[in-house]
């Protein structure tokens, strides 16, 4: 089967997902996302790299947050960065997805930076681009559905290596709503793809997948068992609306069983550090102890991603 | 053409530095391009006697021919371990050619600030130049054909020695 | 008009007949087997050398987007009588409207429609829809199509109703509330993709009422596309302990899983969903042993319904055309004999919906179907009769080949 994110030649022309994408092409956007991550420290925090380039953020799924840190990272390479709010413009128009694809192209477009709230719904782009014999745009995956965010998952590897190196050596643990997390998805391919040594995968049944053990994930329903000598803890965030109903009673109970409190985080090793996606829900998934404390690599994400962007953007429009 | 036998490029290095030397003021600074540039840098810096690190520029970013070759499969990351603002800085490289490498390298020097100012060093010139540059220190004229690439490399023991490639 | 087809090898599953046998039609009926009837003389000769003669085909399934191109796409699969479930639009609950199907169908004179009424007024689950007044305008059973009967008490009131006059009830066996939001299979591709899952218990679920239901009643059920392992089970114990209910799987299930849907492929967006490669299997040994029948679940899906990311596009498949050819590939990867492939696909359809037809016994109608086994073709939009030009097999090359469909004895595809 055709992998669409890869070309004939095996480089990456779309960032869709981490699914897929072979070990040394991950290891090559980590590579270069370090020499990024230097450019974001100078007076002037830009290079030239994608001058004259057309970068479309197209969400049409609002995210202020997300958007803004392609827009940064767009804007550290010199591109020309254009934001389409399409969930209030075309969409209302009723016009199709792939008919407003078809009018940005025809405006020069040579990037697309997609959030969609159905899975798959880069990929219906990026075969469409193929069809039309538009090989040189390039799309990118900005979360779509319960799918993948794929370069939140690459910076939260490039988080883990930054801080641990080896994989082969670490336990990660992912905790929470598993089920819904389009970043859950793509940090246990990547994980997978480095060879991690054991990938956890923590909450209750009612927001964990089936199949996960497919997956190669050690699926644990205790905290306290899944946390157990962990390397890397993984929180990810409870949305509101799951938060009462028939997938859990309520955010008390859920931090009660799953919330990561200073003593839970002291069964892991004692160096262990904690990710979180963001936005937290602070008191829900995560007590402010921890979420503020030394073993907290919060922060750090938020700056490795804006690097890690950059990289794939700057992959993809040279491929 | 070339010669029977390639010169020593450590000797080469040594005649480099006492180029430099009468043209050192208190503050200069040397700065090596990825990846032959920054040994001969390292080099100079032990000949001249420097107190100052060096820096390491990797042009990748700042590339003109970015769209027809993408990216370059590894980056090094450039790290300027100094201030250039106002600095006399010798940029430092193996071989020059048609100079767009040196246009890469200046355009991001001039990212970190305003340099006093800039001169070139290079081990190797072979001509042909594509752009309005000279190197200020040079330690070897060579005539190659289109065909042939010179290429510095470092031995295990980081020795420094010239190789000819031919495309096939 | 008298016709006979000779040299053809003639297989009538229904009446245990294989062998190379001359057929020979007079007033659109089979007036003879083997050697003509005294005085025959044949006004036209088919020569079916080299080919199968059988039974034209029984579809369980076939929506009619367009009655024309869909009618003409039957009888260039070899389909010569087909049922049409009620989710037309509007649906098929008012005698007028089935009076209309009926007559248009038959002015054109290719394959034989059978409505399915609508169980319930439009399909709404809450009130009954006029079964009798629609059996007499030519329903010949009544479903709900995909929509539900959210409440059980209705749906038990609708199967003493069809009881009471003795019409068969066909429902898709799948809980909505369990399925809900969900366009996939529960399982591994669902998981890695992100895609909502329906649990095969959605299935079982529904199956297990829906027997439980029939039995109170002593409605005749049909199970429409069964499509787990866990429900042909259920079917299969249901059989063995004596209950009227018989039931069927898509020729799409009987060959594709839930890898099928790759990167997304749309063109694998069913309902129910495709499953895992052990459900095919059991599915696979059901029709095998003829607890279920096959049918084409025929459902045209334009370009605009499946250029869609997954979760939206619409489910289904164009199917009339390659209901013959899929078959015979089953038959050929499980080694199942051609004669027992076939009745999966004519007398056995027939008999679930009460029909006269998918049999080639002398007085039958001569509904048949005449075709290459080994001719390969490859699937593509232009190769296809139906609106419908999805399909997950598109660009594949299938073997079998239709070379001439009869209805009524009259040749109404191919020479």
């Amino acid at each position: 089967m055709r992998n669409p994110q890869l070309n004939d030649a095996g480089e990456l022309t779309h960032l869709l997902s981490t699914d897929g994408l072979p070990r040394e092409v991950i290891t090559q956007i980590l590579d270069t996302a370090s020499s990024f991550l230097e450019i974001s420290t100078r007076d002037v925090k830009k290079v030239p790299l994608l001058r004259g380039k057309s970068v479309f953020n197209l969400f049409f799924e609002n995210s202020t947050r997300t958007r803004t840190t392609f827009e940064i990272a767009a804007k550290r390479l010199s591109a020309d960065v254009i934001n389409l709010d399409v969930s209030r413009s075309s969409t209302a128009k009723g016009e199709t997805l792939l008919d407003t694809i078809d009018n940005l192209v025809a405006m020069h477009a040579d990037m697309f930076v997609v959030r969609h709230a159905s899975s798959g719904a880069p990929y219906l782009i990026a075969e469409h681009l193929q069809r039309v014999g538009r090989d040189d745009v390039h799309v990118v995956n900005a979360g779509d559905g319960r799918h993948a965010h794929p370069t939140q998952g690459l910076l939260d590897m490039f988080t883990i290596r930054h801080y641990k190196q080896d994989f082969s050596q670490l336990t990660v643990a992912i905790v929470g709503d598993i089920l819904h997390s389009r970043v859950a998805r793509s940090d246990l391919h990547a994980l997978a793809a480095l060879g991690t040594g054991e990938v956890r995968a923590v909450g209750p049944q009612t927001l964990l997948p089936s199949a996960l053990d497919k997956m190669g994930v050690r699926v644990c329903h205790d905290l306290a068992t899944g946390l157990r000598d962990a390397d890397v803890i993984i929180m990810l965030r409870l949305q509101n609306e799951r938060m009462n109903g028939a997938l859990l009673p309520s955010a008390r109970e859920y931090f009660h069983c799953y919330g990561l409190t200073p003593a839970m985080l002291a069964l892991a090793k004692p160096d262990a550090i904690v990710m979180h996606p963001g936005p937290m829900n602070r008191g829900v998934e995560i007590d402010s102890e921890v979420a503020d404390g030394p073993q907290a690599v919060i922060l750090p994400q938020v700056t490795f991603g804006i690097a890690v962007r950059m990289a794939v953007m700057s992959i993809l429009a040279g491929n | 053409m070339l010669p029977a036998e390639l010169p020593d490029a450590e000797a080469q290095c040594a005649e480099l530095a006492e180029m430099i030397r009468p043209h050192l003021a208190p503050d200069s600074a040397l700065i090596g391009i990825h990846s032959g540039g920054v040994w001969i840098a390292r080099r100079l810096r032990e000949l001249l006697g420097l107190q100052e690190e060096i820096g390491l520029i990797d042009v990748s970013f700042y590339r003109d021919d970015f769209s027809e070759k993408g990216l370059h499969p590894q980056v090094r990351p450039t790290s300027i371990p100094f201030s250039v603002e106002g600095r006399p800085l010798i940029l430092v490289d193996d071989v020059l050619f048609t100079g767009r490498t040196t246009r890469a390298a200046i355009n991001e020097l001039f990212d970190y600030g305003r340099p006093a100012r800039v001169d070139l060093a290079v081990l190797a010139d072979r001509g042909e130049r594509e752009l309005p540059i000279e190197p200020q220190f040079c330690a070897w004229q060579i005539d190659l054909d289109d065909d042939e690439e010179l290429i510095l490399e470092s031995a295990d023991d980081g020795h420094l020695h010239w190789r000819v490639a031919r495309d096939a | 008009m008298r016709t006979q087809i000779i040299n053809g090898r003639l297989i009538d599953p229904k009446n245990g007949v294989d062998g190379t046998l001359d057929l020979f039609i007079a007033d659109g009926r089979i007036a003879a087997i083997g050697t003509p009837p005294p005085g025959f003389v044949a006004e036209r000769t088919i020569d079916a050398a080299g080919g199968i003669v059988c039974p034209g085909l029984v579809d369980l399934s076939t929506r009619l987007s367009g009655i024309e191109t869909e009618l003409a796409a039957a009888v260039a699969g070899g389909v010569t009588s087909l049922a049409c479930p009620p989710d037309t639009n509007p649906p098929l609950d008012e005698p007028g409207l089935v009076d209309r199907l009926v007559r248009r169908s038959a002015a054109l004179g290719l394959a034989r429609v059978y409505p399915i009424g609508a169980l319930t007024q439009q399909l709404g689950g809450e009130r009954l829809a006029e079964m009798h007044s629609l059996a007499r305008a030519g329903c010949i059973g009544f479903s709900q199509a995909k929509k539900p009967v959210q409440d059980r008490l209705v749906l038990l009131r609708a199967m003493q109703y069809a009881a009471t006059f003795g019409y068969a009830i066909r429902l898709q066996p799948q809980d909505y509330q369990l399925a809900a939001d969900g366009v996939a299979h529960d399982g591994e591709v669902a998981s890695r993709l992100g895609l909502a899952g329906i649990p095969v218990c959605a299935e079982t679920v529904a199956v297990s009422s829906s027997l439980e239901l029939a039995r109170a009643t002593g409605v005749r059920l049909h199970l429409a596309r069964l499509s787990s392992a866990a429900g042909i089970a259920l079917v299969r114990a249901a059989q063995a302990s004596g209950d009227k209910v018989s039931c069927d799987v898509s020729i799409h299930h009987l060959h594709l899983t839930e890898a099928d849907i790759g990167f997304f492929d749309s063109s694998a967006r069913f309902d129910p969903p495709l499953r895992a490669s052990s459900d095919r299997e059991a599915l696979r040994a059901a029709v095998a042993d003829g607890v279920a029948a096959i049918s084409s679940d025929h459902t045209p899906v334009d370009e605009d319904g499946k250029q869609l990311p997954f979760a939206e596009a619409d489910p289904g498949a164009t199917g009339l055309e390659l209901l013959l050819p899929l078959t015979l590939r089953w038959a050929n990867e499980t080694a199942t004999p051609l004669p027992t492939a076939l009745a999966r696909i004519t007398s056995d359809p027939a008999a679930i919906l009460g029909i006269s037809a998918g049999a080639l016994a002398v007085g039958d109608a001569a509904d048949i179907c005449i075709f290459d086994p080994e001719a390969r073709w490859q699937v593509s939009a232009d190769a296809l009769f139906s609106r419908g030009k999805n399909t997950p097999f598109l660009n594949q090359e299938l073997a079998g080949r239709v070379r001439t469909t009869l209805v009524g004895g009259r040749v109404v595809f191919g020479a």
